[in-house]
Order: C-alpha cells, then structure tokens, then sequence
C-alpha cells in the first residue's frame, strides 16, 4: 500500500483571482493510502485547492498530476475519466434539490454504470446506512439539516469507490455524536477501501485524529507541514499559532486591508466601503 | 474619457457573453448524440417546458382568436366580404400570432423558469458537483432542456393557431352569423400549406431555439446569487422578447417578401 510515488504532486503552484494571488508557489505531495489534511484560515484558498485538483479552475502556472496525469493539461475525455476516480465532498453538500435522497445517492451509479436497479439499491442503502440516514432516503434535499445533507453528499461521493476522495470541510454542522461517525467513517474508508484522502478542515482536533500528514497554507504559501505531532511540537510560529488558536500570530485573521484606523478615519469616503 | 472607457468595457463583455453563448451552443449540439439512448430526460423536460406551458397557450390562443374574429368581421363586413372571415383569422394566426405571441408566451413561462433553474442549480453547486461526480452538466442538464424547448415550441405555435382559429369560428359563426360553411371552405382553399403553414412552421422553430438557448444560456452564465439569478432571469424574457420580434420582421421579409 506504501507506494513511494505520491499520488497527487503538486509543484510551483500559482493561482490568482482578479488582482489577488490566492496560491503562489506551492509544492504539495499527497500520498497514496494516507489521510493528508489541507488547514488554514478562511478565505485562504482550501476549496480552491480541491478546485484546482479537481481540474475546474485553471492555474496560472505550475503543475498538478493525479496518478502521473497532469490536470490542467488533459482533454475533456481525460479529465472526466480522471473524475470518475475522484470523489469531492462539497462544503455545503451540493445535493440535487429535483431528487430525494436515495435517488441522490444512486446518481452516479445511475450515470456511470450499467447495474441493475437491485444492485444500485443494495449498494446506495449500504452508503446511507454507513451514515446512518437509511432511514431518511425518501426524504428531499429541502428537508435536511444542513449536517445529515453533508452526510448524504458524502455517501453520493463515496458510492463510485473512488481512488481519491476530497472532503471539503467535513466536520462543520455535525453534533458531537455524527461527527465521532464521520471522522471513523473517514479513517475507516481510507484504510478498508484502500483510498486516498484529502481533507479541508478548520477543526482541529478531529483532523489530528486522523491525518497522517498536515500542510499549513496562509498567504499563498505552504508555511508549515508535517504528522500532527511534528506539529504541535514544531517551533515554528506559524504551526504554534494555528494548531493552538491564538489570534495573534503571523497568520492574518483578517482579510488583507489598510490599517484599521485609517479606514475608520477616512471621512472623504464615507459613504462607500473602499478597498485597500 | 471615464464614459469611453465604460463603454469599451461594455461592448467587450457583450462580445465575450456572445462568444460564450456560442460556445455552449456548440456544445450542446456536439453533445446531443449522448441523449439519444436517453430519451427519458428529454421527455420529462418536454413535460415540464412544453406541457406545463399549455394552459397559457390554450387560453391565449382562444382570446386572441375570438379578438380577431370579431376585429376582421367589423372590417370586412363593411366591404360585404364577412365571408372571408375564415382565411383573414387563418392566416393571421398561421403566418404571424400564432409563432410570434406564442414565443412570447413561451419565453414568459418556460423561458424564465428555465433560466433561474439552471441559475439556482448553479448558485447551490450543484453543477460543479456533477462536473466533479464527471457527469458534464452540458450534457445532463442543459441539452435535455433545450431539445424540450425545441421540439415543444412548434407544437405550442400549432396549438395555439387550432385553438384561435376555433375561437374566430365561435364569434364569427356563432355571434355574428357569418356562414358556417363559407368560413371553413374559403380557409381550406386560401390557406397554402407550403407557403402559410411550413413557413409558420419555420418560424416557430427558429424562435424554439432562439428562445430556449438565450434561457439555458443565461442561467448557465448566472452570477451564481439570489441577485444573479434574477437579473439573468429578467435578461432571458427581455432579450429572448426582442429577438423573437426582431427575427420574425427578418424572417417574414425573407419568406412573404416577394
Ligand atoms: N468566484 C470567485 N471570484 C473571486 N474570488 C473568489 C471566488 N471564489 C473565491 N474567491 C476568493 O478566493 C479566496 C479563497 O477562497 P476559498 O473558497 O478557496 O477559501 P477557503 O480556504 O475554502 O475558505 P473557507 O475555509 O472559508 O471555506 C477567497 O479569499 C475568496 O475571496
Ligand atoms: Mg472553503
């Protein structure tokens, strides 16, 4: 399972949005069979990052290769092949509202194979039942707390087995007793199935739990990496901040403006809000 | 010099919304082979575009038939022509009202709900989780779509034309007294079928798929907010209006021209 090649290497990348760099230069190794965690403040380009390996937004330099492919350079069949060995858990679920939940749930299998609808049942009732929402499958989108949809989209992004599975923020929203759930459900599927995982996270404590290896990003860079415990007992300012929660600190609470007085002081214009 | 510049960046993001639609357009006819096995989706949209839509369609058609029924019997009675009564609402309908207000209608109610659908499904991720799921939302959810709108607007344009020719019948020959036989006879004999109806045909086409692309495109091209949504939702009914209009006078002068 240790196979030394990683199995998404990203090198030099660089990203912008309008005027501002989200990604400058970042080398990332994501490695096959390990739970590998993206953290960092919000706002700092996380989902982006899955965006990026998911091959729908284009980087303005660098590279990304997925099992030796590299995304931003492959053909539309390529890229959605590539994609059928991906699953992405959406920040906020992303369910198909004209579904209900089971139907969800079998829409890849429905799209990407040819399986009989008893087969497609027993399989989407074993996803539900992992998440423990079997018995809301013919329940709408519409009724769901915003925690048991993330479930539900997990399920959906676990039903094809993918290679890869990106979890964007797979914690938020979940009470203590469904986020003990998913955060085994996780470790559970990477290790059973063989998967490769990668999470997005602000939770710290759950993500330490079960991430193998933690890359730090703030300002467009990777500043610190390593296992959870490298870490905690890591010297630099950037990991000691982070992993302790404290606002002050070298990485920015706040989204990049002038100074705060000066904004408040500035009375020619008053009535509008100005970007730095 | 501020003005100038505005305007410059006006017209560039107008050409670059055209190239877009164009684009998708492409697109989605590149992609249609992939519906043929699957007909079903179309179907259900055809349902939900088309069949939803034909209330209005039945309703209008009726009133603007028993309008002109009454409006051509007032004209051609003073000439003692009323029994012409029969082709003037024909050909009316068929070559003009029947395409063009039934576009308009069309784009009303099926146009506007297409667009903010798509625009919402963009605004909830729901397109990019397919994108991810490797199910291209083109494909899934916008060809269906505009194959519906497409096959559904000639139908609606037909129906809207049987039912107004039904409603000039009710006033002319049931109110007014005009001769139940003449109305009938001299319409089958005026009404050309390639020159009246196939072009009425054409017409409604041409404005099927006018209509139904302006409306997949612009929920597709949605800023995806509650505000996005609705100004593309606005955009669909506005520009799909003027474009019907605009193509019909284009069309009529290259048809009935000469
Ligand atoms: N469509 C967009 N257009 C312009 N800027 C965007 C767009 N989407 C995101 N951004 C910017 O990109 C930056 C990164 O966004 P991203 O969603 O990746 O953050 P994130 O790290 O996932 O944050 P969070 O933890 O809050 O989810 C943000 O600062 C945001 O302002
Ligand atoms: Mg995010």
């Amino acid at each position: 399972m240790t196979d030394a090649s990683p199995i998404v290497k990203i090198r030099g990348l660089s990203f912008s949005r309008g005027n501002r760099k989200i990604f400058d230069g970042v080398d990332i190794d994501i490695h096959r069979g390990k739970v590998t965690a993206i953290m960092g403040p919000s706002g700092t380009g996380k989902t982006t990052l899955l965006r990026l390996i998911g091959g729908q937004l284009h980087p303005d330099a660098g590279t990304i290769h997925v099992d030796t492919q590299n995304v931003p350079d492959l053909s539309y069949r390529q890229l959605y092949a590539l994609r059928k060995r991906m699953g992405m858990l959406f920040q906020n679920g992303a369910l198909l509202t004209d579904m209900n939940v089971y139907d969800n749930v079998a829409f890849p299998l429905r799209e990407h194979t040819r399986l009989n609808e008893r087969l497609i049942r027993s399989l989407v009732l074993m996803k539900l039942e992992a998440v423990g929402l079997r018995g809301a499958r013919d329940l709408m989108p519409s009724e769901l707390s915003g925690g048991m949809s993330r479930r539900v989209a997990l399920a959906r992004a676990v039903a094809m087995d993918p290679m890869i599975m990106m979890y964007d923020e797979p914690f938020t929203g979940q009470d203590p007793i469904s986020m003990g759930v998913v955060v085994r459900l996780i470790r559970t599927l990477n290790d059973a199935l063989g998967l490769t995982s990668i999470i997005v996270s602000h939770d710290i404590a759950e993500t330490a739990a079960i991430a193998d290896h933690i890359y730090l990003l703030s300002g467009g860079k990777v500043v610190a990496q390593g296992s959870s415990k490298e870490l905690d007992e890591s010297d630099s300012e950037w990991a000691q901040q982070f992993m302790k929660g404290l606002p002050d600190g070298p990485v920015p609470f706040h989204y990049p403006a002038r100074e705060f007085t000066e904004d408040l002081f500035d009375l020619d214009n008053a009535s509008r809000g100005v970007r730095p | 010099m501020e003005y100038l510049q505005s305007l410059g960046h006006k017209g560039l993001s107008f050409f670059q919304r055209l190239g877009r639609g164009h684009i998708l357009l492409a697109n989605i006819v590149m992609g249609l082979h992939t519906l043929l096995p699957r007909l079903r989706l179309v179907l259900i949209q055809v349902f939900s575009v088309g069949v939803l839509s034909l209330i209005i369609i039945l309703v209008s058609g009726l009133f603007v038939g028993m309008v002109l029924g009454l409006q051509g019997y007032n004209t051609l009675v003073d000439f003692g022509a009323e029994e012409s009564l029969g082709v003037v609402v024909a050909l009316s309908l068929v070559r003009e009202l029947g395409p063009v207000v039934s576009a308009l209608l069309f784009a009303g109610r099926a146009g506007s709900a297409l667009t903010a659908e798509i625009g919402l499904m963009k605004a909830t991720e729901q397109l990019s989780a397919m994108e991810m799921m490797a199910v291209d939302p083109v494909r899934r959810v916008l060809a269906p779509r505009f194959v519906a709108g497409v096959i559904s607007m000639p139908l609606l344009a037909a129906i809207f034309s049987a039912v107004g020719v039904l409603g000039g019948y009710f006033v002319g020959v049931g109110l007014l007294g005009v001769d139940e036989g003449a109305y009938w006879s001299q319409m089958q004999s005026s009404v050309d079928l390639y020159d009246d109806i196939y072009n009425g045909v054409i017409k409604s086409i041409v404005f099927g798929i006018v209509v139904t692309w302006i409306a997949v495109f612009e929920g597709q091209d949605a800023i995806p907010t509650s505000e996005g949504v609705s100004r593309a939702t606005t955009r669909t009914v506005v520009h799909s209006s003027l474009a019907v209009l605009g193509l019909d006078f284009v069309l009529t002068a290259l048809m009935f021209g000469d």
